[in-house]
C-alpha cells in the first residue's frame, strides 16, 4: 500500500512536468490541418493594411491574417521583434523592419528567408532602386525584406494658429514664408511674438532628424557612419550643420518641448499646443491619430524648409522561423505590390516605394481630406524619384539615440549648446562600441 | 547566520518509528517519500531558477550580440568593461536613491498604518482589505497613469504646485525629483501590503504584555516602542528582505513613468534610470549586447545579497537593544 502513493505522485509530477513542457513548446505555434492557416503580421506606427487584410482574405479563404502593433512606438517594437529572432519563435510571418534597424538585421541574414529565392528577383521594378537594394545583403546574395514606403518630407502646420498669429494660411503662401531653415526660424520667432499660447514645434528632436537626414542626402549621402562603416559623428559636416541649426531653433525658443513619441506629446497634438511639425509621409497618419477629429481640417502640409530629404520607411520580412513560409511570402508580395502600396497610402499615407504606384492617379491626385484636402499625392510624392538615400551603419539606431538625446538635454536646458555637442560625440562613440 | 522569518521550521514526524510491515518498501518510503514532496518546487526552481541563472552566467563570459552567429568566448571582460562604465554606476546610484527613498517612508508608514488597524475600528476588515486595493491594481496601469499625474506642462502635480504657487518641477528630468515620483508609486502599491504583513504579526502579540507595561506606567507610544516594534523584529526583516529585492529589482515604474523615444534611458541624462533598466537596454535594444547585460545581471545579483545581508545586520542590532526574547515572542 505504501508504494503506490508514491508512484501515483511520480507520476503526477512527471504529467504535470510534461503537460508544462509541451505547453510551453506549442506556445504561439499554430495548429497544421487542413483548416484555414493564420498569418501573423508585425507592425508599429500606422501602416495602414486593414482594407488589404480584408480584400486578400476574401480572395484567400484559406488565410486568415492577424496584425499585431498598430500605433506601437518603434521604441517599443524593435525590441521585441530582435528578442524574437533570437528566440527562434514569437515572430510574426511578416514582419515590418525600419531603415534604421535593417543594416542591423542584415548584418544576420539568417534569421530571414531569402525572397531570391522565392521569386522575388521578378520584382525588382516595382520599386525604387535605392529601396530595392536597401532590402539587399551587403554581397547581394540575399533579399531580406521588399519595400513598404519611403519618409518623403513635408512640414505639417495649423492653419487656425497660424491665423491668430498673423501669418498667412494658405499652403503655397506658407511654403513660400520658409524656403530655407534660417527663414523657417525667422517665421518662428514671429509666430512666437504673436503670443498665441502654442510653441511653434514639437520638439527639436524631431527637426533635427529631418534637418540631418535631408542634409546628409544632399551631401555627404551618409549620416553618422560613412559607407565604409566607420563612425564619423564628429567630422561628417552634415551632423554638425543640422546640429548647429537646431541650436538655433532652440536658442530662438521656438520648441515646445514635448518629448517625440511621449504621452505628453499626444497630449500637445490633442491641445493644440504647436503649430509645425517636421512631416515625414507616413507622419500624417500619426497626427491624424494623436490630434483626433476634433482637428480635422485645422491642419494643412507645406513644403519643408531646405530641399527635400527622407525619413524612414520600412521593409517587409518572412522570419525563418514562421510555419507558413511560402504563404506569408505571397502575402508580403501582395502588401508591398503597388496596389497594396496604394492602399497604405490611402489609409494611412505611407508613400510608396514604388514608382508604378507613385504614377498612378490614384496617387497624385490624391488629397487629404483630414490636411485640408491638401495634394499629399504631389506633395510627397513629385519628389520621391529623385529622393537620395541616406546610408545607415551597423549601430545606427543606438548612435541617433545618443545623438538626439544630447539635443534633448540642450533643449531642457540641462546641457549648454556646446557640452551636448561633446556628450553627443563622446556617447555616440561609446554606443558605437558597445 | 540565521534570518528567522515567520516559518519556524516544521517538526520533523518521529521517524523511524518501527512499523507492523517493516519491509524494506516501506523503510524507503518513510525515508524518501519526504524528498519526492518536495521535489516539484525544487524541479521547477532547477528549470526556471538555478538554470537561467547559470545561463546568464554562461553567456557573460562571452562577445554575445543578441543576433549574431558566433559568440566568442571572453573571459571576464564583460565585467572589467561593467567596473569602468560610469553608466552603470549611475544606474547603480539611482536603484540605491530610488530604494532609500521608496522603502523607508513605505515600512515606517506600513508600521503606523497596522498600529491604527489593530485598534478597534468601526468595519475593521473592510479597512484592512482596503489598503491592499493598489496592490492588486496593475503595476503598468499605475506607472502610465503616475506618468501623466507627474507630466511636465500637462500633469496633475504640476498643477497643485501652481495654485499653491509654486513652481513646476521637471518631474522626469530632474534626477532627484523624478527618484521622488517613482517612490511614491511604489510606495502606493506595497505600503498596504507590508501593513497587513505587520497587522498579522501585530495580532499574535501576546495582550498580557501590553497590560503589563500599562500597570508599568507606559503610555501607548512607549508600548509601541518597547512591545510592539521589537516583537515585530522578525516581520520588519521579512518585510525590509522583501522591499530590498523588489526595490533593487524596479524596473516597470521607472520604465513606464518615462514615454517617447527610449523610454529605457530613464531620462535624457539617464534621471532615473534602474540597473534592471541599464541591464535591459544593454542586453535587448539598442545594443543587443546579451554578454554585457547577462554581467549587469549578475552584478545585480551580488549587489541585492550585499543589500540584504547588510539589512538583516542592522536590524539585528535595532533590535537587539531592546528586550531579550523579542526574537521568540513573534515568531509563530
Amino acid at each position: 500500500m505504501a508504494v503506490f502513493p508514491r508512484r501515483r505522485l511520480a507520476a503526477v509530477a512527471l504529467a504535470a512536468t510534461t503537460a508544462l513542457l509541451v505547453t510551453a513548446g506549442c506556445g504561439g505555434g499554430d495548429e497544421q490541418g487542413d483548416g484555414p492557416i493564420t498569418l501573423t503580421v508585425d507592425v508599429f506606427g500606422q501602416f495602414g493594411y486593414e482594407q488589404l487584410y480584408q480584400e486578400y482574405m476574401a480572395a484567400n479563404p484559406n488565410v486568415k491574417i492577424v496584425e499585431r502593433g498598430t500605433g506601437t512606438n518603434l521604441d517599443e517594437y524593435s525590441p521585441k521583434l530582435t528578442q524574437w529572432l533570437a528566440a527562434g519563435r514569437g515572430a510574426g510571418d511578416v514582419v515590418a523592419i525600419e531603415e534604421g534597424l535593417l543594416v542591423e538585421y542584415k548584418a544576420n541574414p539568417g534569421n530571414f528567408v531569402n525572397l531570391l529565392d522565392h521569386g522575388a528577383a521578378d520584382l525588382k521594378g516595382n520599386f525604387l532602386e535605392w529601396k530595392w537594394n536597401a532590402g539587399l545583403t551587403a554581397d547581394g546574395k540575399q533579399l531580406i525584406g521588399l519595400g513598404t514606403d519611403v519618409g518623403g518630407i513635408a512640414m505639417c502646420y495649423r492653419k487656425d494658429l497660424f491665423e491668430k498669429a498673423g501669418l498667412p494660411t494658405e499652403r503655397d503662401a506658407v511654403s513660400k514664408l520658409w524656403p530655407t531653415w534660417p527663414d523657417y526660424i525667422a517665421t518662428g520667432e514671429k509666430f512666437v511674438a504673436a503670443k498665441t499660447g502654442a510653441s511653434f514645434l514639437d520638439a527639436a528632436t524631431n527637426t533635427f532628424n529631418t534637418i540631418l537626414l535631408q542634409t546628409a542626402g544632399n551631401t555627404t549621402g551618409y549620416s553618422y557612419y560613412d559607407t565604409s562603416d566607420k563612425l564619423v559623428v564628429d567630422s561628417n559636416p552634415s551632423v554638425r550643420q543640422a546640429w548647429d541649426t537646431t541650436m538655433d531653433i532652440i536658442d530662438s525658443g521656438l520648441s515646445g518641448k514635448y518629448g517625440s513619441w511621449s504621452e505628453e506629446w499626444v497630449s500637445a497634438f490633442k491641445q493644440s499646443k504647436f503649430a509645425t511639425i517636421a512631416c515625414p509621409a507616413w507622419m500624417t497618419g500619426v497626427i491624424e491619430a494623436n490630434a483626433g477629429t476634433g482637428a480635422q481640417g485645422k491642419w494643412d502640409i507645406a513644403q519643408v524648409p531646405g530641399n527635400g530629404g527622407n525619413w524612414g520607411g520600412s521593409h517587409l520580412a518572412v522570419p525563418k522561423q514562421s510555419k507558413h513560409q511560402a504563404e506569408a511570402i505571397e502575402l508580403a508580395k501582395f502588401l508591398t505590390s503597388a496596389k497594396g502600396q496604394i492602399g497604405a497610402f490611402k489609409a494611412k499615407g505611407p508613400l510608396p516605394s514604388s514608382p508604378q504606384a507613385l504614377d498612378d492617379p490614384a496617387i497624385t491626385g490624391a488629397k487629404n481630406a483630414y490636411f485640408s484636402d491638401a495634394p499629399v499625392g504631389t506633395i510627397f510624392g513629385s519628389g520621391a524619384k529623385s529622393l537620395k538615400p541616406v546610408y545607415m551603419g551597423p549601430k545606427n539606431q543606438a548612435v541617433r539615440t545618443e545623438v538626439e538625446n544630447a539635443v534633448r538635454t540642450v533643449e531642457l536646458g540641462q546641457r549648454s549648446p556646446a557640452q551636448g555637442w561633446t556628450d553627443a560625440v563622446t556617447n555616440a562613440k561609446k554606443a558605437a562600441a558597445k | 547566520m540565521t534570518v528567522q522569518l515567520d516559518a519556524r521550521p516544521p517538526v520533523a514526524p518521529a521517524a523511524g518509528t518501527p512499523r507492523r510491515s517493516s519491509g524494506r518498501l516501506s523503510r524507503l518510503d518513510t525515508r524518501f517519500s519526504p524528498y519526492l514532496y518536495i521535489a516539484p518546487f525544487f524541479l521547477i526552481f532547477a528549470i526556471f531558477g538555478a538554470y537561467p541563472l547559470a545561463y546568464t552566467f554562461w553567456v557573460s563570459l562571452h562577445d554575445w550580440d543578441l543576433l549574431g552567429a558566433d559568440h566568442p568566448f571572453i573571459g571576464a571582460e564583460n565585467y572589467t568593461r561593467l567596473l569602468a562604465d560610469p553608466d552603470f554606476w549611475h544606474a547603480l546610484v539611482n536603484t540605491l536613491g530610488i530604494f532609500v527613498i521608496s522603502t523607508v517612508p513605505q515600512l515606517l508608514a506600513a508600521l503606523w498604518l497596522a498600529n491604527l488597524l489593530n485598534r478597534g475600528l468601526r468595519a475593521r476588515t473592510g479597512w484592512r482589505m482596503a489598503v491592499l486595493v493598489p496592490n492588486v491594481t496593475s503595476t503598468a496601469a499605475v506607472a502610465i497613469v503616475f506618468g501623466v499625474l507627474f507630466g511636465r506642462e500637462f500633469g496633475m502635480v504640476n498643477w497643485l504646485l501652481d495654485l499653491v504657487g509654486l513652481d513646476a518641477i521637471e518631474w522626469k528630468s530632474n534626477r532627484f525629483a523624478s527618484w521622488v515620483a517613482i517612490s511614491a508609486m511604489v510606495d502606493w502599491r506595497w505600503t498596504g501590503y507590508n501593513a497587513l504583513i505587520l497587522l498579522a504579526a501585530m495580532q499574535a502579540i501576546p495582550r498580557d504584555l501590553y497590560e503589563a507595561a500599562a500597570i508599568d506606567g507606559a503610555s501607548r507610544v512607549r508600548q509601541f516602542w518597547s512591545v510592539t516594534v521589537p516583537l515585530l523584529k522578525p516581520t520588519i526583516i521579512f518585510c525590509t528582505i522583501i522591499a530590498t529585492i523588489g526595490g533593487l529589482q524596479l524596473f516597470t515604474e521607472p520604465r513606464m513613468f518615462h514615454s517617447g523615444t527610449n523610454p529605457i534611458r530613464g531620462g535624457p541624462l539617464r534621471e532615473s534610470q534602474t540597473l534592471t533598466m541599464y541591464m535591459f537596454e544593454n542586453a535587448f535594444a539598442p545594443h543587443y549586447n546579451f554578454g554585457y547585460g547577462s554581467a549587469v545581471a549578475w552584478l545585480l545579483f551580488a549587489l541585492i545579497a550585499i543589500v540584504a545581508l547588510v539589512n538583516v545586520l542592522i536590524l539585528r542590532r535595532i533590535g537587539g537593544r531592546s528586550g531579550p526574547d523579542g526574537r521568540k515572542g513573534a515568531a509563530r
